[in-house]
C-alpha cells in the first residue's frame, strides 16, 4: 500500500512537469576489444556529464538523461552494427556518443546513424576519412582528425627552420594517414620530404630500414610510429648507424618509454601530442574525484561528447536529433559565455533564457570544419634526457 | 674524399650489418643442416629453439645482474650462455625422448617426423612466451660500442659516420670459433668421424657398430650449443622478442638449403649470401652513388630495388630459384 502510494505520489510529481521525460542516451564503446583498457573511463566520462545535467533539474523542463551502454568491440563493424541498432530501435535511445574507433564509428554512421537520423558524437574516432563520410550533419567528433596533426606538426617543424626531412611510418592506416596528411601540408608549405617509407612493428632489427633513410638524407627524421614497438627501433638503429641525430615525434611516440629507452641521446628532437593547457582538463580532473581516472585518454573528450549534446538539445527546446543537429556547432563555438566542467547547470540556465554559450570542456572543445574538433596539441622538446613543454597550440 | 665517405658508407650500412647477421643465420644453418643430415628431417622448432636458449640465457643473465656479477665491458650474458646451453640440451633431449625416438623405432617418413617437429614448435613457442611472456627484453649490458658514429666523423673528418656496436663484433667472432670448434669436432674426433659416417650410410654405419642412440645424443647436444649461441648472439645484436625468433626460420632454412642441406661448409656460405642479398637489394644506393659518380649524374631517386618491407621476399625469391635451378645447393648437399 506504501509503495502504491508513493510511485503514484512519484508519478504526480513527474506529470507536474508540462513535457518532463525520460531521455535515454546510448553510450556506445569498445567494452570488449584492442582498447578495453580506455574505454571504461570513456564511459564514466559520458555518464559524469548526464547525471551532472538530470541532477540540476534545469534540463528540458526537469527531464532527466539515462545512460545505455553497448560494445562497440572497436574492431567488428557487424556486431558494433548490431548493438547499435538495438539502442536505437529497441532502447529508443535519443542520441549516440561514440563510436569509439574509426572504423566502427563509420559503420554505425552509415549503417544505423544516418537511416535512423540520430545524432552520434564521437570522443576518439580521428580517420580523416570520417571528415568527409556522408552524415546529413548527424556527426560530430570532439577528437581532432589525424590530418590536423599533420598540419600542426608540418608547421611546427618549418617554424624551426627544418626544410627538409625523411618519414617513417607504422604500416597501418593512422601512420600512413598521419605520414600522408604530413606530407600534404609540409611540402604545400615549402618543405620537402625525402623519403617517405614504412616499417613493420615488431622486427628485431631496423638497420635496412634506416639504411634506406639515410640514404635518402634530411635535416630531421620524423618517426610516426608506436614507441612500444617499431618507432622505438627505429630511432634506436638511427641513433647507432649515425644516420640522423634529431626526431620529430607524433602523438604515438610520446611517452615515457621514449625518456626510458633513449634519454639524452635525442636531445634536441621535437614533438607534439593532443593536448591543452585549458583549465576544462583540471576542473575535469576535479569533478570526476575518484570515481575514475578523468587523466586517462579520451574520458575528457568523452564528457565533452556527452554533454554537448545535451546542451544543443537544450537550446533546441527539443530531444530529437532532427532538431538539435543543428544546434551542436552553436553551442560549441564562440560567441557566448564560456562552460567549464561542473557549469553545466548554469549553461542550461543560460540556454533556457535564450542566451549563447561558448562550450569549452574538459578538452577545450572547438569545432571546425564538419563538425570535428580543432585539436589542441602540446609541442614538446627533449631535453637533458627528458620531454618538456614547448609550448601549447 | 668521396671514395672514401662512399666506402665509409658501404661499411656502414651494409658490410658491418651483412656480416653480423649472416654470422647469426649461419650458426642458426648450421644446426639445421646437423639435425637434417643425421635424423633427416627438418626441424621446424628450429627457431623457438632459439629463443628457448636466448630466455634461460637472460634469466640467468638478470639473476648475475642481480648478484652484481659482470664482465665488463664485455656483456654478461657471455657468462650465463653456459647455462642456456645446458637447459636446451636438457630440453632437446627430453623432447627427442618423448617425440622423435618414437618415430625413429617405427621408422616413420621424414614427413611425419617435420610435422612433429611442427607441433614441437608450437609447445616450445608456448613454453617461451609462458615463461618470458611474448615482449621485447633487454638484456645487453657493457659497452655498447667500439666505434662510435659521431666519434668517428670527428676523428676522419669525413661527412660519413661508421659505428661499430660490441654486438657485431662479438657476434662474429664467436661465430668463428665455434665453427671452428665444430669442424674440428666433425674431422678430427671419433664422435665427429661417427656422426659424419651416420650421415652418409646409416646403414654401413650401423654395421661398422657405431651406436644410433649415441650419435642422435651428441647431435641434439651440439645442436643446443648452436642454437643458443646463435639466439643470444641475435638477442645482444638486436633484440629479443620471441615472435622474431619464430620469422627467423624462413632466413635460416633458406641458408641451409642454399648452401645445400647436410652440408656444414655450405650452412655458412649461404648464411652469408641470404644475409647479403636481403640487404644489398633493399638498400638505397642514392648516397654511395652521389658520391662515386660525377656531380651531374647522380641519380634523383632512392635507386632502391625494392622496398625494405621485402627482405623476406629476398630470401624466399633465393630459395626458390636454388630448389628449381640447383637442388642440392651451392656446395652439395642432399636435395630435398
Amino acid at each position: 500500500m506504501k509503495k502504491l502510494l508513493l510511485a503514484s505520489a512519484a508519478s504526480a510529481l513527474m506529470a507536474s512537469g508540462a513535457l518532463a521525460e525520460e531521455i535515454k542516451l546510448g553510450i556506445i564503446f569498445g567494452f570488449t576489444g584492442p582498447i578495453e583498457s580506455l574505454t571504461p573511463a570513456m564511459a564514466d566520462g559520458a555518464e559524469l556529464a548526464m547525471k551532472e545535467v538530470s541532477d540540476s533539474g534545469k534540463f528540458l523542463g526537469g527531464s532527466t538523461v539515462t545512460p545505455v551502454r553497448a560494445d562497440s568491440t572497436c574492431i567488428d563493424a557487424g556486431a558494433a552494427t548490431a548493438a547499435a541498432e538495438r539502442l536505437v530501435t529497441s532502447d529508443g535511445v535519443a542520441a549516440i556518443v561514440g563510436a569509439d574507433c574509426s572504423g566502427v564509428t563509420g559503420a554505425i554512421l552509415a549503417n544505423v546513424a544516418v537511416p535512423n537520423g540520430i545524432v552520434m558524437i564521437s570522443p576518439s574516432a580521428t580517420s580523416p576519412g570520417l571528415s568527409t563520410a556522408e552524415d546529413n550533419g548527424l556527426f560530430f567528433r570532439t577528437a581532432p582528425s589525424d590530418a590536423r596533426q599533420g598540419v600542426v606538426m608540418a608547421e611546427i617543424l618549418l617554424e624551426q627552420g627544418v626544410k627538409s626531412v625523411a618519414v617513417t611510418y607504422t604500416n597501418n592506416d593512422y601512420g600512413k594517414g598521419l605520414a600522408d596528411a604530413f606530407q600534404a601540408a609540409y611540402e604545400e608549405r615549402g618543405g620537402s620530404v625525402t623519403i617517405n617509407a614504412a616499417h613493420e612493428d615488431g622486427k628485431a632489427d631496423y638497420s635496412a630500414e634506416v639504411g634506406a633513410l639515410a640514404a635518402a638524407g634530411g635535416d630531421r627524421l620524423v618517426v610516426a610510429g608506436y614507441v612500444d614497438q617499431g618507432g622505438s627501433g627505429i630511432v634506436r638503429a638511427a641513433l647507432d648507424a649515425g644516420a640522423f641525430d634529431t626526431f620529430h615525434f607524433p602523438d604515438g611516440m610520446i611517452g615515457t618509454k621514449l625518456e626510458e629507452n633513449f634519454g639524452d641521446e635525442i636531445d634536441g628532437s621535437t614533438g607534439q601530442h593532443p593536448g591543452t593547457d585549458s583549465p576544462g582538463a583540471a576542473m575535469f580532473q576535479e569533478l570526476a574525484g575518484d570515481a575514475f581516472d578523468a587523466t586517462s585518454p579520451f574520458s575528457p573528450e568523452s564528457y565533452d561528447a556527452a554533454a554537448l549534446i545535451l546542451l544543443a538539445m537544450q537550446a533546441a527546446g527539443s530531444s530529437d536529433s532532427q532538431v538539435f543537429k543543428d544546434k551542436v556547432m552553436d553551442v560549441a563555438n564562440a560567441p557566448g559565455e564560456k562552460i567549464y566542467p561542473g557549469e553545466l547547470a548554469k549553461a542550461l540556465d543560460i540556454l533556457a533564457s535564450g542566451g549563447d554559450i561558448d562550450y569549452v570542456g574538459a578538452s577545450a572543445v572547438e569545432l571546425i570544419g564538419p563538425g570535428e574538433s580543432a585539436g589542441n596539441y602540446r609541442q614538446i622538446v627533449i631535453e637533458g634526457g627528458k620531454v618538456t613543454t614547448a609550448k601549447y597550440r | 674524399m668521396d671514395f672514401l665517405n662512399a666506402i665509409v658508407a658501404l661499411a656502414n650500412y651494409l658490410l658491418i650489418p651483412g656480416l653480423a647477421y649472416g654470422s647469426q643465420l649461419a650458426l642458426g644453418a648450421l644446426g639445421v643442416t646437423l639435425v637434417y643430415g643425421i635424423l633427416r628431417f627438418s626441424n621446424f622448432a628450429h627457431g623457438d629453439t632459439m629463443a628457448f636458449g636466448a630466455m634461460v640465457t637472460i634469466l640467468v643473465t638478470w639473476w648475475l645482474q642481480s648478484l652484481g656479477i659482470s664482465i665488463a665491458p664485455l656483456p654478461t650474458a657471455l657468462l650465463a650462455m653456459p647455462f642456456g646451453i645446458l637447459a636446451t640440451a636438457a630440453l632437446l633431449l627430453a623432447t627427442d625422448r618423448v617425440v622423435y625416438r618414437f618415430y625413429r623405432r617405427v621408422k616413420a617418413k621424414p614427413v611425419v617426423l617435420v610435422m612433429a617437429s611442427l607441433g614441437v614448435m608450437f609447445i616450445m613457442n608456448g613454453l617461451v612466451r609462458f615463461i618470458i611472456g611474448p615482449d621485447d627484453q633487454r638484456f645487453a649490458d657493457g659497452a655498447r660500442f667500439i666505434i662510435k658514429a659521431r666519434d668517428f666523423k670527428a676523428w676522419s673528418g669525413l661527412s660519413e659516420g661508421l659505428a661499430l656496436r660490441t654486438s657485431q663484433v662479438i657476434t662474429i667472432v664467436t661465430a668463428v670459433v665455434v665453427v671452428a670448434a665444430l669442424f674440428w669436432f666433425l674431422n678430427k674426433t671419433r664422435t665427429g668421424k661417427s656422426m659424419r659416417a651416420f650421415s652418409d650410410n646409416e646403414d654401413l654405419a650401423l654395421l661398422s657398430g657405431i651406436n644410433p642412440e649415441r650419435v642422435v645424443m651428441y647431435t641434439w647436444l651440439i645442436v643446443a650449443a648452436l642454437v643458443t649461441v646463435a639466439g643470444v648472439l641475435y638477442g645482444l645484436d638486436k633484440s629479443f622478442k620471441p615472435f622474431t625468433y619464430f620469422q627467423l626460420l624462413l632466413p635460416i632454412f633458406a641458408s641451409a638449403i642454399v648452401g645445400g642441406l647436410g652440408n656444414p661448409l655450405g650452412a655458412i656460405a649461404g648464411g652469408f649470401v641470404i644475409a647479403f642479398s636481403e640487404v644489398t637489394v633493399t638498400y638505397a644506393w642514392k648516397k654511395v652513388l652521389t658520391y662515386l659518380l660525377p656531380a651531374d649524374w647522380a641519380p634523383d631517386g632512392l635507386v632502391q630495388l625494392m622496398s625494405t618491407d621485402y627482405k623476406f621476399a629476398v630470401s624466399f625469391a633465393i630459395l626458390v630459384v636454388v630448389l628449381l635451378i640447383k637442388p642440392t645447393g651451392l656446395f652439395k648437399g642432399q636435395s630435398v
